[in-house]
């Protein structure tokens, strides 16, 4: 590692420093003889996970929820993020009191494979090489990241989860656990995902990856050991996306035409309007927390996700005599993952008799809706966990 | 047999599973114990919740509005959102025991889909509806020369969701037309209590406010 150029800012995520040694997270260690099988055809060994807990395992560990966090997110679910002093990204939703309560369920949540806040992913060190893997870490998949997360319950002696919860990139994992351990999962709750990446939703992908690819910073990938950063191309590549992550009548409602501290147009192309301050925030505070590299692989396993496509096309094989309770939840005003998206699910769901429930909630705040004090949401998700506790004789 | 019922007068009788609605009481006697059940139009879930505890069955609902969904789905209750007329083609054949309709038949566009339907995807169809022939609705529009309102059905003609009343005997037809068995019917006057069983079908059909029927697939 001696002769690895670290980024200079010490509390940058996605330097190897934060990508390897994580700050306030627990890590699990698989070595050569637990290689995690890639669908990408190849065995990734070693590898590590990080990931938090909140709560207590009961004696009969029955009472473990994982959440599976978004594109951007991390394992600092209920709890302050080391990197950026912030609250936990869903202390709405988890916590105690809260409709995942922590008092009564044993949280565990870890960052997903190729992320860059200490699970293994392109900004880790390459044990081969003694330097940052760069695009030589091979490509992950949705399935790719519930398999390490399948791994990380069996090194913590946990046979099934009570629950999977999580929206978004994160429901798309919850989907897939659904799929591919049946047994392990009692209910589930995907909110605001689907079960494949629309056209529409891989084109603004590329159109993210792209403008990283077009910074002359990036280099080809290399740029942890070029000392450089594509701080540019990343912050466009999350302008646009956070776009997407809100809806019309959001940005009206929160900036309509209102000007930045100024009280006439500059006829320039300085930031005249709010919201394109408020944008360019948006970007520049994103490429402080999360690496580049990382947000290509990232996207990269959302384009890759088409459920149905693994069981022959016919999405409700995926979900045969399923006996989990499923949950599913879309929100009005959300045009990434619509309501369309989530009765596709239903429809396969109840066509191989599965007990879901799913609500649609009226909101204008668009995709990020999951994330925000919706207290429909919160309502919905209490009950329907306080239901399936009672069925799986959890104490209140 | 079946016991008479007594109608609800007990000052809790609103914070029962079921609001102590007579007609869910009617129709939870007709369900086993145990069966898996798809209510179709399960508005806030209030008789899935009576099934599931009186009952203790596996219950799902569909629902059409989104403020009965959220509600059924916050209780606990494997409630979707969806459309009768359109949703109920995506249910395997024998999905269930019994599949109710519970004073949502006249509100779809096609009664007798709908019907076929639920006798395909359940061994069992409880219907419960509004009688359009009792005799205050045949009255009103007799004698008051407008569309009958009354206290169970309190909508204008013109923003009413009900867009396809039936009598007793209208129903009996249909049920003769799609092949659907009769096993079980109960009829409930104004004040919830059950017409006489021997009662001849054009007394039902007058005096009774309300019908229940438990229907199954002729063979």
């Amino acid at each position: 590692m001696a002769d690895v150029q670290l980024n200079p800012a010490p509390d940058a995520a996605g330097s190897p420093r934060e990508a390897d040694n994580p700050r306030d997270s627990l890590v699990a260690h698989f070595g050569p003889d637990k290689p995690l099988k890639l669908d990408a055809g190849v065995e990734l060994a070693p590898f590590q996970i990080a990931y938090k807990t909140y709560g207590t395992l009961n004696a009969q560990r029955s009472n473990a929820v994982m959440i599976c966090h978004a594109l951007t997110g991390d394992h600092h679910v209920a709890s302050t993020n080391p990197v950026t002093g912030k609250p936990g990204w869903w202390e709405i939703m988890v916590g105690p009191g809260r409709p995942i309560d922590t008092e009564r369920y044993f949280v565990i949540c870890s960052n997903v494979m190729g992320g860059c806040l200490g699970t293994s992913g392109p900004a880790s060190i390459n044990p081969a090489t003694g330097k940052p893997y760069g695009l030589d870490f091979p490509v992950i998949t949705i399935r790719d990241m519930v398999r390490a997360q399948a791994m990380l319950l069996d090194r913590l002696g946990i046979e099934t989860l009570f629950a999977v919860a999580g929206g978004s990139m994160g429901g798309m994992q919850v989907l897939q656990w659904a799929a591919s351990y049946p047994e392990r999962v009692f209910a589930a709750l995907p909110l605001a995902c689907a079960t494949r990446h629309s056209a529409q939703n891989i084109a603004f992908h590329e159109v993210g990856r792209q403008a990283v690819m077009a910074d002359p910073e990036w280099k080809q990938g290399r740029y942890l050991l070029e000392d450089t950063n594509p701080r540019r191309g990343l912050a466009v590549a999350r302008m646009g996306a956070h776009i997407t992550y809100l809806s019309d009548a959001a940005l009206h409602r929160k900036f309509g035409r209102r000007l930045q501290d100024r009280s006439n147009p500059t006829f320039s192309f300085d930031a005249d309007f709010e919201v394109e301050s408020y944008l360019r925030h948006q970007g520049s505070s994103f490429v402080e927390r999360f690496d580049a590299n990382s947000y290509l692989y990232l996207t990269r396993a959302m384009d890759y996700f088409d459920l149905a496509a693994d069981y022959g096309g016919v999405l409700a094989k995926a979900f045969k005599e399923s006996q989990t309770r499923f949950c599913i939840v879309s929100f009005t005003s959300d045009w990434l993952f619509p309501t369309s998206d989530s009765r596709a699910i239903v429809h396969a769901l109840n066509a191989g008799g599965a007990r879901v429930s799913f609500a649609e909630i009226a909101t204008d705040k668009g995709h990020d809706a999951f994330l925000l004090d919706e207290p429909e949401l919160l309502a919905i998700t209490r009950g329907f966990l306080d239901s399936a506790a009672k069925a799986r004789g959890l104490k209140g | 047999m079946l016991t008479p019922l007594q109608p609800q007068t007990d000052v809790n009788a609103a914070r029962a599973p079921g609001n102590g609605r007579v007609d869910y009481l009617v129709v939870a006697q007709m369900i086993d114990p145990g069966a898996k059940v798809l209510d179709v139009g399960c508005g806030d879930g209030e008789l899935l919740r009576l099934l599931a505890e009186t009952r203790n069955v596996d219950g799902r609902g569909i629902e059409l509005s989104r403020e009965g969904v959220n509600e059924s789905v916050a209780k606990g209750l494997a409630v979707v959102q969806g459309d009768a007329d359109t949703d109920l083609g995506d249910y395997p054949d024998d999905a269930f025991d019994y599949v109710i309709l519970s004073q949502t038949l006249q509100a779809t566009r096609h009664p007798r889909q709908v019907l076929e339907h639920m006798l395909r995807i359940g061994r069992h169809a409880v219907v419960s509806f509004p009688n359009f022939g009792h005799w205050r609705i045949r009255l009103q529009i007799m004698f008051g020369g407008h569309m009958p309102r009354t206290d169970n059905l309190s909508y204008s003609w013109y923003d009413t969701p009900n867009i396809h009343f039936c009598t007793i005997k209208d129903f009996r037809q249909l049920c003769e037309q799609t092949g659907a068995k009769m096993e079980k019917a109960v009829a409930l006057n104004a004040w919830g209590s059950r017409l006489r069983l021997n009662a001849p079908w054009w007394f039902w059909n007058l005096f009774g406010e309300q019908a229940v029927f438990l229907l199954s697939r002729k063979d």
